[in-house]
């Protein structure tokens, strides 16, 4: 049972603000879901290995210095630049 | 030349035949698609954006073509993209708000793969927002409509991918499949649909959703229009390190071998409780012809099947709430105004960005990844995944390919599952496997219902094996000729 103060403490952890509505409706879908997915409680899994990827295997290479793109170009699409710096609100007063 | 109206009824294999004999030019077939196009999208809603600057790309493939330089059978064949792959200079909002107005300043690998080739990208296609959701209704933009039956959905997540191959407004399209996403929608559009296995195609270049399932694949009317766009985009790509090392298959040879001597696995778990008798009795038939054509049916049996949902809704959201924490305001896409910090203007912007669906895949992959719940429920799924592979495994000892319906029903009405997100997450309850264990998975049109709705079978191959798919699929075509039916527009 996900209740409305544990979706916040998420949503917190999520950088999601949310409305009364969307709090309300969260905590009842959520519930929902997690309660279909406890069905894999049921599996006997202690000795099985978790799968976290299928890749054939981990793909190492030398770290070498390579073209990237222009700083005027990968900043095309910040919202908001100073220079050659992407600007954002203040972090600290 | 034939009238604009036939070239877009032409198989993309058979435009590239044509381009080939220069029967036709690129122009001509890339004017034709950009016409039927602007005269169906008022019903059909598949583009969210077209390229009216994609007659320049056919003008220099036609120019090719005339000095013998052809670069591929793809030259100057008019291509889709599902907005989900990054563009050099065409909008990519991966169907969601938070993206709007990204123009981004690269192409993935699969699109630089396509256009080194010679296809012509005529614009970027609807899907649910960020690839979640199973009808194309988690979208705020209009959602595209299936072809077949207006006031019906055409699938998802590559829903607009899907409806304009079948409205015949492209030639073929790229997709990208999770859970399902090329293959449902494929189904229920009646065309033809592939995930590769894991690894087979680069995802450079591709907005990420679960990263540990994500896969690009084609989609198109015929099996071997899938096979040619597939021998385009398959390969290592050292900017994606999940990208396999392994030399690609001829799988146009694979379309011609035909279903002899190969032998057909059918899970039980596949036709029970909840499958619609028509899908099924489409699917059955399917099977009996391919057992006529020379492959050997035999029952298989994947026990933990009806875990995969499970597992697959906690590694996907989980995978997602960590690749979406990039979209925050900062670098690129959306930022709401005026907010008067930093974690303001994410809190916000966030909010304002996302839609219902991915705040909830959020929200539930931030609960199982969270500490206290990680193994009860993360680690959990994880273990589940390594049995649903097991089970694969264990029945590809025996069998070929494993053969099912690809989606429990035919395409549903819009609204009739927006209400309760378990129950559109069921709708892909014969796709999810795959991505979980990593397979090839491909879905091609078997049959119509009696209200007129397409029905498609799921082929499921051993990694690696889609040639063998690619034969199931181009002999279903062969003895079958779907391809051919027109959506009644």
């Amino acid at each position: 049972m996900i209740d409305r103060a544990e979706v916040r403490r998420i949503a917190a952890l999520a950088h999601l603000a949310l409305s009364d509505e969307e709090e309300t409706r969260l905590s009842g879908e959520l519930s929902k879901i997690l309660e279909y997915v406890e069905q894999l409680r049921e599996l006997p899994t202690s000795d099985v290995a978790p799968t976290t990827a299928v890749a054939l295997s981990g793909a190492f290479r030398e770290d070498e210095v390579r073209p990237s793109l222009a700083p005027e170009r990968a900043l095309r699409n910040a919202p908001s630049v100073v220079g050659s710096a992407v600007a954002v609100p203040k972090i600290l007063d | 030349m034939p009238p604009a109206s036939d070239i877009c009824d032409l198989t993309l294999a058979a435009l590239a035949e044509k381009l080939g004999q220069r029967e036709i030019s690129s122009v001509e077939a890339t004017e034709a698609a950009l016409a039927r196009t602007r005269a169906i999208e008022p019903k059909v809603h598949a583009f969210l954006h077209l390229d009216e600057t994609a007659t320049e790309a056919a003008r220099a493939s036609d120019a090719r073509r005339a000095k013998g330089e052809a670069r591929s059978p793809l030259d100057g064949v008019p291509i889709g993209l599902k907005d989900i792959f990054v563009t050099e200079g065409l909008p990519t909002t991966a169907g969601s708000r938070i993206l709007e107005g990204f123009v981004p300043p690269y192409d993935g690998t699969a699109v630089a793969r396509l256009r080194a080739r010679g296809a012509v990208i005529t614009g970027k296609l609807a899907m649910d927002e960020f690839a979640m959701g199973s009808s194309n209704e988690n979208t705020p933009f209009t959602p595209p409509r299936n072809p077949w039956d207006l006031g019906r959905v055409p699938g998802g997540s590559s829903g607009g991918s899907a409806a304009a191959v079948a409205a015949r407004e492209v030639f073929g399209a790229l997709g990208t499949d999770t859970g399902g996403s090329i293959r449902q929608p494929a189904a229920l559009c009646g065309i033809v649909g592939l995930k590769p296995t894991y690894g087979r195609v680069s995802r450079y270049g591709v907005v990420a959703f679960a990263s540990s399932l994500d896969q690009v694949g084609p989609m198109a009317r015929t099996t071997e229009d899938c096979a040619l766009l597939l021998q385009a985009i398959a390969g290592h790509d050292p900017l994606d390190s999940t990208s396999a090392d392994l030399p690609v298959a001829d799988y146009s040879a694979a379309v011609g071998r035909g279903a002899g001597g190969l032998t057909l696995g059918v899970p039980d778990e596949y036709f029970g409780a909840g499958l619609d008798p028509e899908v099924e009795s489409g699917v059955r038939a399917a099977l009996a012809r391919l057992e006529a054509a020379g492959a050997r049916v035999k029952r298989v049996s994947l026990p933990h099947a009806r875990y995969a949902v499970a597992a697959y809704y906690i590694v996907a959201t989980a995978e997602a709430s960590s690749n979406l924490a990039r979209y925050d305001g900062v670098k690129y896409g959306r930022r709401a105004p005026g907010a008067r910090s930093l974690h303001e203007m994410y809190l916000r912007t966030r909010a304002e960005g996302f839609g219902p669906e991915v705040k909830r895949r959020i929200m539930l992959g931030t609960y199982v990844l969270s500490a206290g719940y990680y193994d009860a429920y993360y680690l959990k799924a994880q273990r589940v995944r390594t049995l649903i592979r097991r089970d694969f495994e264990q029945a590809f000892s025996e069998v070929d390919a494993i053969v099912g319906p690809t989606s429990p029903t035919p395409a549903f009405r819009f609204g009739e599952k927006l209400a309760d997100p378990l129950q559109m997450y069921l709708a892909d309850i014969f796709t999810i496997a795959c991505n979980l264990a990593g397979l090839p998975g491909l879905s091609v049109p078997c049959a119509f219902t009696r209200d007129g709705l397409p029905v498609g079978v799921q082929f499921i191959g051993k990694p690696w094996g889609e040639p063998v798919l690619f034969s199931l699929g181009a002999a279903l075509d062969r003895d079958l000729s779907l391809h051919s039916l027109r959506p009644p527009l």
